[in-house]
């Protein structure tokens, strides 16, 4: 079977969306035009197993160029990867990089994302390796395609491929009429030759397309509201599912009467050992028969927020000892700073709370989920159900974020448990409360810090991270004596990947205590730190930032204070400068401007990466002045958008941004880095305004600035 | 019951008294109205009920009857996109793109009440949408383009 495309139609997204009954990369080559033919050059001798394709489930292997990319006889171009779009804007970043070298509109290439049946195998969308590792990997399987178009060209056009280039789906003789279309040349087959890596791509400066602010690819499915969340699917004959949850953490169920929910027409329940679930044809109704079910639960276990951070201490394990000599350092010096930090529980909120939906027929179950790890999905549903992985299919559909919190499977395994035992397709769909509740929090910690400056410089450095996290622990300042610990510890709420993880903890400490031992030295912090630093990237983010921020140059004037801080995540460099008000009377924190200055290799889509640093930083700003996951009696106080605080509108100063681009460098992720540095550097300016040092995260969490320390 | 949504009449169901989100979503698929919260605390679920933007969350169905409803499935015309969304596609603001349909709603209704809308104006009137991708700066920049506009011409 061959169907003919037309030729000009610009992919859409949900092409490929249509639940597909015993879809396989097989068929869906098929589909996409000349059966299962493959492209084999006799060099590739290696390749000869994979050409003789069976039905044996297998990822498509990373080294060929098919796994990456498909050309259709009809000329479609199709990039395959199994890496997610939750807002980072992936979809277009990556679409960039292959346009660039195929010289093709990056609205002509359809992004196949978290696929578990045609996408190569990823581990999940989470440290900022998208743009890391994924982007050049389809970089170079595009740089390879050409050559061979440019090959195949030469072939049919007679013409050395010198005289040849690629141009807007076709391949070219430059100055004549001779040319031929891309799926004329390869006849829609796949392209089993193994990926050179000595294979040019095209340098930086020369691009074209990647490096520029190219608009969100299918942005206007999002703007009218055409775009199918997961949350927003519906298939024949699905009914809705919900789970029941005890009323706090820890609670045993003692005793249960389904009867009265069982008896609303419509509805099914589905227990099976320690799950207690129910399906109905309408979500009201389903609610409704959850809240019918008339049981009785043990008493919560968790200790009461007020215990927390001297639990996490006390619970702790691991750090090295410290040696003898930094002890003595440390007391010999004549400037000693010896302080404790304290960070809250934070919550992801994505928008789009976690919904999964399932379907299972003939011993197969497909499931659709917003999800950062796909393929995580995949394997705990084949040890959930006991399945192999053949007989399991995933798909992520571009989802409403997820900022780390959607690295987890639960929903998947829910509304597929709830599939297998009712026969019929089954959405569920997680309400605030559930998301607040039964989703993960980034961590909370302790942080205790000693440090000493001798002669001007930062002399001893000892630092403790109490479970919060090893991520940004590492001081990035030269010189001192140091001794840096991540101490393991029990946590109380179920925690997990955050943006950044423990970095933006991690720093504000950090660049807290630099900025403390400045300020006792009656030096400027800015100074300060760069007469520490040998890392030029990062000192050029702070050069950059403090230009534009005019930093020094402000005249005193009485409540305003100005702060800085720095830090390096995962390839990305960031300095963040702040002013604020904090008014004499009320004690009210006005965040005035924001400058942040960013840096992460070259660009590849400018407007995009501004968004991610502002993104970033006005996140941030929630968990540094605001945000706490609030608990008591073994429940959570604050489980909705109403109790729990995030920026809005009102929250956001006068914001600037200054992208620093390094066409000499590959590019890393942006969603990470710029969130660490925006706590500190509020906090040095309030220190700066009105002298108070703050040492907890949330800084504000009743709106006003203390009056002491 | 019925209702009328984007100019047409629906006849929907009306047994366990649904809010007019779930009656969108599940009876109607007009899934382009989204529920963030279900407390009216964050604006993914607003419509315009007789222009004014309410979150349909809270909003019971009983309570629209008789009343004009127009949701972001209902702003283009004739294939043609509402200013306010030409606005949003052209400076390409959003990253999820979750908050977009209620974001839009709101806008639209601000600047209907006030073409020439503020900085200020734009913040004040916009505070109930959440955007937790934090797009605030460049949603307001997308906008004001507009209301600068309408205040030069
Ligand atoms: S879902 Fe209605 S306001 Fe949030
Ligand atoms: S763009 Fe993600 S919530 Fe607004």
């Amino acid at each position: 079977m061959s169907i003919k495309r037309d030729k000009n139609a610009s992919p859409t997204l949900s092409d490929f969306k249509s639940p597909d009954e015993g879809m396989s990369r097989r068929k869906f080559f098929k589909l996409m035009g000349a059966g299962v033919a493959t492209y084999v050059l006799l060099s590739d001798v290696f390749v000869s197993s994979a050409a003789t394709v069976d039905d044996k489930f297998e990822f498509p292997d990373k080294d060929l160029v098919s796994s990456w990319i498909h050309i259709s006889e009809a000329g479609i171009i199709t990039v395959f990867t199994g890496k997610v779009e939750i807002g980072q804007n992936i979809r277009t970043s990556l679409s960039q990089v292959v346009a660039e070298e195929l010289s093709v509109a990056p609205q002509k290439i359809k992004m196949i994302m978290g696929d578990t049946l045609l996408t190569p195998y990823d581990r999940g969308t989470y440290g900022s390796l998208t743009t890391l590792q994924i982007s050049p990997i389809l970089r170079l399987a595009a740089a390879n395609l050409r050559e061979i178009l440019l090959e195949e060209a030469e072939k049919v056009l007679g013409i050395s491929s010198s005289k040849l280039q690629l141009k807007d789906g076709k391949v070219l003789e430059v100055g004549s009429a001779n040319s031929v279309d891309f799926g004329d040349l390869l006849e829609g087959k796949q392209v089993l030759r193994k990926i050179n890596k000595e294979t040019a791509t095209i340098a930086p400066a020369r691009w074209k397309v990647a490096g520029h602010s190219i608009p969100k690819i299918n942005g206007r499915d999002f703007i009218t509201g055409s775009h199918k969340y997961v949350s927003d699917m519906v298939l024949p004959n699905m009914v809705y599912g919900k789970v029941l949850r005890p009323p706090a953490y820890g609670a045993k169920l003692l005793r249960i009467e389904t009867k009265k929910a069982e008896d609303i027409p419509g509805t099914m329940l589905v227990s099976e050992g320690d799950f207690i679930g129910l399906v109905a044809d309408s979500p009201g109704k389903a609610a409704m028969a959850l809240a019918s079910i008339d049981c009785s639960w043990g008493p919560g276990t968790l200790l009461e927020r007020s215990e927390l951070f001297e639990h996490l201490v006390k619970n702790s394990k691991g750090g090295k000892p410290k040696s003898k000599s930094l002890e003595v350092s440390y007391e010999g010096a004549p400037l000693r700073i010896s302080q404790r930090f304290e960070i809250d529980y934070i919550a992801h909120v994505p928008l789009e709370t976690r919904a999964a939906l399932a379907n299972w027929k003939d011993g197969k179950v497909e499931v659709w989920a917003g999800t950062q790890r796909p393929f995580g999905l995949h394997e705990d549903l084949a040890k959930e159900f006991d399945l192999s992985l053949d007989k399991i299919h995933v798909h992520v559909p571009d989802t409403g974020s997820g900022y780390g919190g959607k690295q987890s499977s639960e929903v998947g395994i829910e509304a597929a448990k709830l599939s297998k035992a009712v026969g019929r397709p089954v959405k569920v769909c997680w309400t605030r409360e559930e998301e607040f509740k039964w989703a993960y929090f980034r961590p909370a910690g302790v942080i205790e810090v000693k440090a000493s400056v001798n002669n001007g410089k930062i002399n001893t450095w000892e630092f403790h991270n109490y479970n919060s996290g090893s991520a940004g622990i590492d001081f990035p300042y030269s010189g001192a004596e140091e001794h840096v610990a991540f101490h393991r510890s029990s946590s109380p709420l179920r925690q997990g990947s955050y943006r950044a993880l423990s970095s933006t903890a991690n720093i504000f400490a950090i660049e807290s205590i630099v900025n403390d031992l400045a300020g006792d030295l009656k030096l400027d912090p800015l100074q300060f730190r760069i007469a520490h630093l040998d890392k030029p990237r990062l000192i050029d983010v702070i050069k950059a930032g403090a230009e534009a921020f005019d930093w020094g140059k402000e005249k005193r004037q009485p409540d305003i204070g100005y702060g800085m801080a720095c830090g390096t995540v995962k390839g990305g460099f960031v300095a963040t400068f702040v002013e604020v008000e904090v008014e004499n009377k009320s004690r009210k924190l006005n965040v005035r401007r924001v400058v942040t200055a960013f840096e992460c290799g070259v660009i590849i889509n400018p407007r995009h990466l501004k968004s991610q640093v502002i993104g970033c930083v006005l996140q941030g700003l929630g968990g540094a002045l605001f945000e706490a996951v609030d608990f008591n009696d073994a429940k959570l106080t604050n489980p909705g958008l109403s109790s729990y605080r995030v920026p809005r509108f009102s929250d956001v100063p006068e914001m600037k941004v200054v992208l620093l681009n390094r066409e000499d460098l590959p590019s890393s992720g942006a969603g990470e880095a710029p969130i660490v540095c925006i706590a500190p550097a509020l906090r040095n300016a309030i220190h700066d305004a009105c002298g108070v040092k703050l040492h907890k995260l949330p800084m504000l969490p009743s709106g006003v600035v203390p009056e002491h320390t | 019951m019925k209702v009328s949504i984007n100019g047409k009449e629906y006849l929907v169901e009306a047994a366990g008294n649904p809010s007019l989100l779930e009656v969108l979503r599940d009876q109607l698929n007009l899934t382009g109205t989204k529920y963030g919260c279900g407390e009216g605390a964050c604006g993914a679920c607003k419509v315009l009920i007789n222009d004014t933007p309410l979150p349909a969350c809270i909003t019971p169905l009983t309570s629209v009857v008789g009343k004009k409803i127009v949701t972001i499935e209902g702003l283009e015309r004739q294939g043609e996109l509402h200013p306010v969304q030409k606005v949003f596609l052209d400076e390409d603001v959003f990253q999820c793109g979750f908050c977009a349909s209620g974001m839009i709603i709101s806008a639209v209704a601000l600047l209907e009440r006030k073409p020439e809308a503020g900085v200020q104006e734009l913040i004040s009137g916009l505070n109930g949408n959440i955007c937790r991708c934090c797009t605030y700066p460049a949603i307001i920049d997308a906008l004001s383009k507009l209301s600068q506009k309408k205040a030069e011409q």
